[in-house]
């Protein structure tokens, strides 16, 4: 099969979009077309300084050597969980967050939760009801809240993240089969900062596949962590991926068509602001300072801070 | 001699003569979650396998951790 912009050999064929390319033309598109996202959504300017979430994973870094191609202003978070379960999991990561940082000559932040909170995501999540079982809701929770405050308090313009269009059709998915209003309100490419203490957030992946990220990881060699969480093994995420995954091998093109004509749909009115009822009542944490949906301590210092600690706080 | 398929270390073999996605249908590999190098360079799907080829499969998924939604 050869590239459609050139006679050498396609190296990927992305049926979804009718479009074979070689190497060096793949190199060139999913940049070009990362920027028309940005541009599309208005994400960001050449002016904002971007801070990047990155994993170590290959979206994340990926999206961070794009951003940096494209010529941003762009800095890296890394937040260390602590996850070890035999493979030393975060070790990894964060070395291969360090090691691209260092090849780029990137600036990357590191938030470590065990040095900074005392203790990591698994044990964390161990004491609490919601995640007695699995830690995920206590990492996700976690991570949104220490991107959101490294953002503000490093003053940048925007936080970025390496969501995909997987990832989106994923959420879009449950949050369907859910029903739930709040969350399918609140989708889209770039969350605005419309409540105090929150910074704006942005994908710029979001319409790219994640089997599209993958291949350019591997293009551009870049060394990213392969092996998955050892806690999303079996979470439903991976199981919505999966059926989605289903659907897309039948009909090319179907994951893309479900989050377009969805984010169509949002545009066309259909999701009332009303739903969303999260937003209608926005407290400020008295310990961080960061905006909840409750009055008193937002969830994660209910989380990280002791009992005794937060009654401290609350009487000063 | 037949074309070895290596996915997350698991090895499977196929005849010869096919394209990749029928080989990864074969296997019952969703062809759209993978995708294959040979001799450290990336196919497309309608690349047909040979003799003693030896593909080795890289799973799109990876990393992990919950996405921002109701999940």
């Amino acid at each position: 099969m050869k590239c459609r912009k050139c006679d050498h050999k396609a190296v990927i064929n992305m049926r979804q979009h009718k479009l074979a390319l070689c190497k060096e033309h793949y190199l060139e598109w999913i940049p070009e077309q990362t920027q028309r996202f940005i541009e599309k959504y208005h994400m960001f300017g050449k002016s904002d300084r971007v801070l990047v979430a990155v994993s170590g994973g290959k979206d994340s870094l990926s999206l961070w050597d794009i951003l940096s191609r494209l010529g941003y202003q762009v800095d890296g978070l890394y937040i260390g969980l602590g996850i070890d379960e035999g493979i030393g999991y975060s070790a990894e990561s964060q070395r291969l967050a360090e090691q691209f940082a260092a090849q780029h000559a990137l600036k990357l932040h590191v938030v470590s939760i065990p040095d900074r909170y005392g203790e990591t995501i698994p044990a964390m999540a161990g004491r609490t009801l919601r995640g007695h079982d699995k830690p995920c809701a206590v990492c996700g929770m976690s991570k949104r809240h220490i991107m959101n405050r490294a953002a503000r308090e490093g003053g940048y313009d925007v936080l970025v993240t390496g969501h995909n269009l997987d990832d989106e059709a994923a959420v879009l998915f449950a949050n369907t089969m859910n029903w739930l209003p709040g969350y399918l309100v609140r989708q889209w490419p770039v969350l605005e900062a419309n409540r105090p203490g929150l910074v704006r957030k942005a994908k710029p992946l979001c319409r790219l596949y994640e089997r599209e990220m993958a291949a350019y990881a591997l293009l551009r060699e870049i060394e990213y962590i392969y092996d998955e969480c050892p806690y999303s093994i079996g979470s439903k995420s991976l199981y919505y991926k999966e059926i989605l995954d289903r659907m897309e091998a039948d009909r090319p093109g179907a994951k893309l068509s479900f989050y377009l004509t969805f984010l169509q749909a949002k545009e066309n009115g259909l999701f009332a602001p009303g739903a969303d009822v999260e937003a209608e009542s926005i407290h400020t944490c008295p310990s961080c300072g960061q905006p909840t949906s409750a009055p008193g301590f937002c969830a994660f210092c209910r989380t990280v801070i002791k009992p005794d600690q937060l009654e401290l706080i609350h009487v000063h | 001699m037949p074309v070895k398929l290596i996915l997350r270390g698991k090895e499977y073999e196929v005849k010869p003569g096919m394209t990749l996605r029928h080989s990864l249908l074969k296997i019952e590999v969703n062809p759209v979650s993978v995708l294959a190098t040979r001799q450290g360079e990336l196919i497309t799907e309608e690349e047909i396998l040979q003799e003693g080829d030896v593909i080795k499969l890289v799973a799109v998924v990876s990393g992990g951790g919950i996405l921002e939604g109701g999940e």
